[in-house]
């Protein structure tokens, strides 16, 4: 039966939030995880439109989005005036208001939470800056442990390309910080390398679905609406995978 | 990371001042600078909450009253980093005496009577160097009630716990919650060595002791001895 979501027994990855109720959490939360350049808010964008059209509800959340602290996060990127504890914190601080004043309200109305990024972001950025991973990992212990991770995998080729193509490359993005002296181009490619291999290190400890981002958009979402499809426990024919702009015509109505 | 507990290398001395508001703590740590200073001593002083990287947020924040229990241990761990990077670390690696009012323990005190696993605050700040000394200046919750009103009109949101609502009444609200404070205080009296000091005794009295706990103390520092060789002999090792 498509477009309904049963409810799970969340758990946190480690020490938890004590104060907050995580009995009645009923939405799912699925995690969207790729390196940058990877196409994921694109991918998100058709998810969340063919999600509505099967009657889910569906809430949208980022990595650095918060109400709190985006704008304290651009200031200091701006300055680079952060060691790596202060960036991780700042991080985490922001995580955390979206986690309670977003994500936690949205499960708990029962609506599929579509994350663009979660905690093994903040992970595999900090492997590759070596920052202590134990404390990163006890840091984010307060974070609800996702229903489902999809991992947009891609070759270091592929990312690069269209992290250039989209203009957006920036000190961070090129991963500057930590290859002093080196030209931008090459200080991405490096950093791309080590953070892909973190990723996949990531994704075999917390078995994240694999999907080959290496492809045109279509053949990604449909792998990504035939992962979740099989996690919701909903039916695997055309009439679910593939209504609206993918059916080629009108958007399909709900069915159940 | 387990700096918190071991004793750090650097030449210089770190003494923290510790309690709830109204116990007088930093008239102790401003007494006790100023005899350190007329003995010809280097003294830096900090307090909590006065790095630029995340002051604009924290009060914003506190004025909208947003932040929960987590977000408002995390952004005072944000600048508790900062504030440990730029102005702890370098006066201590210099030879320093750093006095500090309020550190790690403070967040540990009232993270945890907020509802925060003690376990998560304690590991959040084991990047934190341990303390020569640590004062805690111990006082009864309506003594230090009596003190506050006496000095301003109003007791703060976030000072009183009225984010926890354990009572809608400020006044009630800062008993139960300074309470719980005070309770945690002792808790990790123990496991931290704090130095209790009983701050319902006069100014005088109690800053005689803390001098001499000082002293005591100091009496391995040696601002201008061999300093230079320490320093260099650390210059290699990083604290995080």
């Amino acid at each position: 039966m498509s477009g309904e979501v049963t409810s799970t027994k969340k758990r946190f990855l480690g020490l938890g939030l004590p104060y907050v109720d995580q009995e009645h959490l009923l939405g799912r939360l699925i995690v969207i995880e790729g390196s940058d350049g990877v196409g994921r808010s694109t991918q998100i964008r058709m998810l969340r439109n063919w999600l509505e059209v099967q009657g889910a509800g569906v809430v949208e959340t980022g990595w650095t989005r918060s109400q709190l602290m985006s704008h304290t996060i651009d200031l200091a990127k701006e300055g680079h005036k952060m060691n790596n504890v202060t960036f991780n914190l700042l991080y985490a601080t922001d995580f955390a208001d979206r986690l309670e004043h977003e994500l936690i309200p949205a499960l708990r109305a029962g609506f599929i939470v579509l994350a663009d990024r979660y905690v093994y972001t903040a992970f595999a950025r900090a492997r590759v800056r070596d920052t202590a991973t134990k404390w990163l990992q006890n840091l984010y212990g307060f974070a609800l442990q996702p229903d489902l991770v999809l991992y947009l995998k891609a070759r270091v080729d592929t990312i690069v390309n269209r992290i250039l193509a989209s203009g957006e490359l920036d000190y961070w993005e090129a991963g500057m910080d930590q290859n002093p002296g080196f030209d931008p181009y090459d200080s991405l490619m490096r950093y791309q390398r080590k953070l892909l291999r973190e990723f996949g290190k990531l994704a075999k400890e917390n078995n994240f679905h694999l999907i080959n981002a290496n492809r045109n958009i279509e053949s990604i979402q449909l792998d990504l609406r035939r992962a979740i499809a099989t996690h919701l426990g909903w039916t695997l024919t055309d009439d679910v995978l593939l209504p609206n702009e993918m059916a080629g015509g009108a958007p399909a109505l709900a069915t159940a | 990371m387990q700096q918190l507990t071991n004793p750090h290398e650097y030449p210089g001395k770190l003494i923290v001042v510790e309690g709830i508001d109204g116990s007088g703590k930093s008239t102790q740590a401003f007494l006790l600078q100023q005899w350190l200073q007329s003995k010809g001593l280097r003294v830096f002083f900090t307090e909590w909450n006065s790095s630029l990287l995340v002051k604009s947020t924290t009060k914003q924040a506190k004025k909208k009253n947003r932040l929960t229990p987590t977000t408002f241990s995390l952004l005072h761990c944000t600048d508790f980093a900062d504030r440990l990077m730029y102005r702890v670390i370098p006066p201590l690696k210099a030879g320093m005496i750093v006095i500090a009012d309020r550190y790690a323990f403070t967040a540990f005190a009232r993270d945890s009577a907020r509802g925060v696993e003690p376990q998560w605050v304690r590991q959040l700040y084991s990047f934190a160097i341990k303390p020569d000394i640590a004062f805690y200046f111990r006082v009864p919750v309506d003594i230090s009630l009596a003190r506050i009103s006496s000095a301003r009109a109003q007791l703060k949101y976030y000072e009183a716990g009225m984010d926890t609502g354990l009572s809608k009444d400020i006044n009630e609200c800062f008993r139960l919650f300074q309470g719980e404070v005070i309770r945690q205080y002792d808790l990790m009296t123990p496991e931290f060595g704090l130095q209790v000091m009983d701050a319902t005794e006069t100014i005088d009295v109690q800053q005689k002791r803390v001098r001499a706990i000082a002293q005591e103390m100091l009496a391995d520092y040696h601002p201008d001895g061999n300093n230079r060789k320490q320093t260099r002999a650390r210059e290699g090792g990083s604290h995080v």
